[in-house]
């Protein structure tokens, strides 16, 4: 027995393979991700330095101001973004998730209208913000609702953008239950809506959560559409409701990055870091989600 | 629980199974538009040439059978012979396979259940089923057995009691009576498949079918569900669909044998081949490919 494990040792050890390509292929590997993180680590850096010399407790308590720069913050526009966060969810994810839940449970995926709509949704997935924004502008600002640039507006254009990555991450996560829950739920006597409703969105829940904060702070982040549709640049007030004028961290960053004084430059740079720290815990509230509530089938 | 103990929860139960009857055929001839199906026997289910469509394809021909009251049914068969197909025709279940089509007739108490009128809902809380894999909702013990019961809107006084007499039925309750409020997930396999037994009869069912129930399970978790099977027949019309054919031996009192073989287009579609008393199949069968089958020369 000895001997044999011997012999198939050394026949395991002596086959030394591994060419010269495949070091090769894994070293340009690791350097496409280190530029990548280089990158991203660059970005950081300079963004963390630049921005701590006017991270302070201003920076959250003050209105945009003109005239005092170096006190001056931009309150209106992290209310306004706030304001316009919950607005979006409140708009996008009812719609979004009752689209996925017809898609996935209800549409009969060999007829040929409901396959027409699977790819238009993919397809809008990928069209630029700029069109939502021109979109938002011709039918909420102006034109049929003609509302005005209020938050309402801003807040459909944005729910428009994340509407289809709403619908495919919802409908990834209804996917994930198991059909054997929905047999098993019908068996028993469930209409197919007491088992949508009872079984497969609760067990969909994490993934619906997880996708929709990613599109939620995809959504926060944009600037072009807002700007279209009428957020403005300097506004020294918070939003008091669905019908107020409104600034978003992304706009006022926008304003503040030409102006020529050092301190409104600096201003910029904190702002950026505040938005960022807002999307990186979304973010992390998203992965915290995922994990917490991951199931094992 | 002693034996005489269980002789009262029959009783009670099948009490509670004539009055449900009677409220039933209410139901049944205000939805019976479809005539009734002419020389049903008295079985609980007849099958009149039945034949199942997948789109195109013909999954199973020309079977005629039917299942006696509180008697335990086995349906055997090699792979592909369409006796699962049969079976999830029984309450329904095909109609979520997209392009499935159902020809000839299943009379459930000489109602056919495929008629225009006949309430899906009510035919499956009446022909309860438990799939081949433990399927329990990711909820509570409790609620698992509630579910059903609740969905269905059935007038419960006491869930609690519901869901015990539901647990000791299927011979769970002592197992699991100090944690119904713990996850399901937590049990183990042949505990599961045991509260998805709890589960079905939980609605009152008459008939309960099993798609190879223990296929997913150990030795020892087996033969706990075959005592309950055997002791659960005095109550409910089982119909199980397994591949063992020691199962079909041990627990069955009649057998249909399925085959399916390849036509000159090559489509193979499932018959049945012959349907009998157990003991007769085994011990005695009249087709040369049922006995081949059963002493192992194919399948």
């Amino acid at each position: 027995m000895t001997a044999t494990t011997l012999v198939v040792d050394q026949s395991l050890k002596s086959g030394r393979r591994k060419g010269v390509g495949s070091t090769v292929f894994a070293i340009a590997l690791w350097a496409c991700l280190a530029i990548i993180c280089a990158f991203l680590f660059f970005v950081l850096a300079v963004i963390v330095q630049k921005g701590l010399a006017r991270f302070d407790p201003n920076l959250v308590t003050e209105h945009p101001s003109r005239l005092r720069p170096d006190t001056s913050g931009v309150k209106s526009a992290l209310f306004g973004t706030i304001w316009i966060m919950v607005l979006t969810a409140l708009i996008a994810l009812p719609l979004g998730i009752a689209a996925a839940v017809y898609l996935e449970e209800y549409a009969d995926g060999t007829r040929w209208w409901n396959r027409l709509i699977e790819l238009n949704i993919q397809n809008l997935a990928a069209v630029p913000s700029v069109i939502y924004g021109i979109l938002a502008l011709g039918f909420v600002v102006r034109g049929p609702l003609s509302i005005g640039a209020v938050l309402l507006a801003g807040a459909i254009a944005l729910a428009l953008l994340i509407l289809p990555v709403v619908i495919i991450t919802c409908r990834e996560a209804l996917r994930s239950v198991p059909s054997e829950i929905r047999s098993g739920s019908l068996a028993l006597g469930a209409t197919q809506w007491q088992t949508t409703w009872k079984q497969v969105l609760p067990a969909a829940v994490p993934g619906i959560a997880t996708g929709s904060i990613l599109a939620l702070s995809r959504a926060i982040g944009e600037a072009a559409p807002l700007l279209l549709v009428g957020a403005t640049t300097f506004l020294t007030f918070n939003p008091d409701g669905v019908f107020s004028r409104y600034t978003v961290l992304p706009t006022q960053i926008f304003s503040l990055v030409p102006l020529d004084r050092v301190e409104f430059r600096d201003l910029a740079y904190s702002t950026i870091l505040l938005l960022i720290i807002v999307l990186l815990v979304m973010n992390a509230l998203a992965i915290w989600l995922r994990n917490r509530y991951q199931r094992q089938w | 629980m002693t034996r005489s103990e269980q002789r009262t929860v029959s009783t009670e139960q099948r009490t509670n199974k004539s009055d449900t009857a009677s409220e039933s055929q209410v139901t049944i001839e205000r939805s019976n538009t479809v005539p009734p199906v002419e020389g049903a026997p008295d079985g609980v289910i007849t099958l009149k040439d039945l034949e199942v469509f997948y789109s195109d394809f013909r999954a199973v021909t020309n079977v005629n059978m039917s299942f006696g009251s509180r008697e335990i049914t086995a349906l055997i068969g090699p792979s592909g012979c369409g006796k699962s197909t049969v079976l999830r025709c029984l309450n329904r279940m095909n109609d979520l396979v997209p392009g499935a089509r159902v020809e000839g007739a299943v009379a459930y108490h000489g109602v056919d259940i495929y008629g225009e009128d006949v309430d899906v809902i009510e035919v499956r809380r009446r022909i309860g089923m438990v799939f081949q894999k433990p399927n329990p909702f990711p909820k509570s013990i409790y609620d698992n057995v509630a579910y059903g019961p609740r969905v269905t809107g059935m007038k419960v006084s006491d869930m609690d009691n519901v869901v015990e007499r539901a647990l000791r039925g299927a011979a769970l309750w002592d197992e699991v009576k100090d944690k119904l409020k713990q996850n399901a997930f937590g049990l183990s396999g042949g505990q599961q498949q045991r509260l998805c037994i709890a589960r079905a009869i939980a609605t009152s069912p008459e008939v309960i079918l099993m798609d190879e129930p223990c296929s997913a399970l150990d030795p020892i978790a087996t033969a706990k569900i075959e005592d309950l099977m055997v002791e659960l027949a005095s109550t409910y019309t089982i119909i199980i669909v397994t591949h063992n054919m020691q199962q079909a031996a041990r627990v069955s009192q009649r057998t249909g044998f399925f085959t399916a073989e390849a036509d000159d287009k090559g489509q193979r579609t499932g018959r049945l081949v012959e349907f009998d008393t157990t003991e007769h199949i085994f011990g005695n069968p009249s087709d040369a490919r049922t006995e081949a089958y059963i002493t192992g020369r194919f399948g």
